[in-house]
């Protein structure tokens, strides 16, 4: 059983990173990398967020809304799911304020810190395109906590690698044309083909 | 239509294109791009998206209370997503599990609610509509290029129509993998980001620090 779930934790965080496998999150990512501390700082709340809503969706979609889930309401034949996308969307929005409100009343230093990345995430493909996978691949409520926390650590681990690779790049001599965005593309592709060499990797 | 009318169109699709410049609806670019038939399916899932949230903010424009603007326009944009994703799961459902989940991440794309805000929600409809066509068709050159070279590159055909023979099926040409993989994708867009900045240099961005060469006399 374990195995199972450090399996499935390893696959969500190296094999199918969702940055650089499965272009989550690109805009983000691309405009967010220039320094290491506020990549971190976006990346927890990713990690966070991430955790939080793949199970609050998995809840959602099971009880509410696919095919025959409101049979414990006596609605057997209703199939809801076409209002997935929109219901997730709310949820993420939601999530995202409630937890901006919780970390503003009970922990300000950290909010001070992740403040201004929590509004950014409710637009960022990657949270979406977790909740999305989580419905498509059929994970249950434990898989779908693991592959939260998974995805979004996934994330967090390229972004600030990014990053750190962009701090060091910035002295480097680069030919006029590639000078920011096409220079970050290449690097990304680079370390999107190192991260490829997980692939097969099976715990 | 004047001058400024089709400066909104015209703008989007090479000097402020939305995907090489302005940074936005990336993932999209990169991720369904390995063949020509899902970018375009994609392109005109966009479309339709844009010039429909486009219009739909910029007719209610006046009545949006500020605050809430941004749940707004984030229902329009769900809604329109949902009857297209609907309707190719209907009408085209192989080409809506090639896509797989990235019909749904238009919601996301930043293309979208970045025009809803930036320019619908303060303009009238006609350019509201023009702007959206420009920013669509900029986002659909790139992303219907960028298919084309990986299809063409990597298995050798384009819209499925085999155009190189593959060493495989007793061809000439050697298909290269790399093109199909995901890091393919971001060196094709990297070096387009190149070549376009070469030729327009006013979108050359400037390097953060200044390389300064030592001339010898000043070493001495």
């Amino acid at each position: 059983m374990i195995e199972h779930y450090l399996s499935l934790l390893f696959k969500a965080v190296f094999v199918e990173n969702l940055a650089l496998s499965f272009f989550l999150g690109m805009c983000t990512f691309l405009a967010v990398s220039k320094r290491i501390s506020t990549a971190l700082g976006l990346g927890i709340a990713v990690v966070f967020v991430q955790t939080i809503t793949v199970p609050a969706n998995y809840l959602i979609n099971e009880y509410l809304l696919r095919d025959g889930a409101l049979a414990w309401a006596g609605l057997g034949s209703v199939d809801l799911s076409f209002l997935g996308l929109i219901t997730y969307i709310g949820v993420i929005a939601a999530m995202v304020q409630i937890l901006e409100m919780i970390l503003d009343r009970y922990f300000p230093a950290l909010h001070a810190t992740l403040g201004i990345f929590l509004p950014l995430i409710t637009v960022n493909c990657a949270i979406l395109g977790g909740s999305l996978f989580m419905v498509e691949r059929g994970y249950d409520l434990g898989e779908s906590l693991v592959y939260g926390f998974g995805s979004g650590l996934g994330w967090a681990l390229a972004i600030v690698l990014l990053a750190g690779i962009r701090e060091k790049l910035k002295y480097s001599d680069v030919p006029a044309g590639l000078q920011g965005l096409g220079i970050t593309f290449i690097t990304t592709g680079l370390m999107a083909m190192a991260f490829m060499s997980f692939s097969g990797i099976q715990l | 239509m004047d001058a400024s009318q089709r400066k909104l169109l015209i703008a989007p699709i090479v000097d402020n294109n939305p995907i090489t410049l302005q940074i936005l609806g990336i993932c999209s670019a990169l991720a369904v791009t390995t063949k020509v038939a899902p970018a375009i399916t994609m392109s005109l899932a966009l479309t339709f998206v844009l010039v429909g949230s486009n219009l739909i903010v910029s007719l209610i424009r006046q009545h949006m209370p500020s605050s809430i603007r941004i749940i707004i326009q984030m229902t329009i944009i769900a809604s329109l997503v949902i009857l297209v994703d609907q309707v190719l799961k209907a009408f085209a459902y192989e080409l809506s599990k090639q896509l797989s989940v990235f019909v749904g991440l238009i919601i996301t794309n930043c293309i979208v609610l970045g025009r809803a805000e930036a320019f619908a929600s303060k303009n009238p409809p006609w350019p509201s509509v023009l702007d959206a066509l420009g920013h669509s068709v900029g986002y659909s050159v790139i992303l219907i290029s960028v298919g084309a070279i990986r299809e063409l590159f990597g298995s050798g055909s384009l819209l499925g129509v085999q155009i190189m023979p593959l060493t495989s099926a007793g061809g000439w040409y050697e298909a290269n993998g790399l093109m199909l993989l995901a890091p393919g994708a971001f060196f094709i867009i990297g070096l387009m980001i190149w070549g376009l900045r070469t030729w327009k240099p006013e979108q050359l961005e400037k390097p953060d620090y200044r390389i300064h060469i030592v001339h010898r006399t000043e070493v001495l």
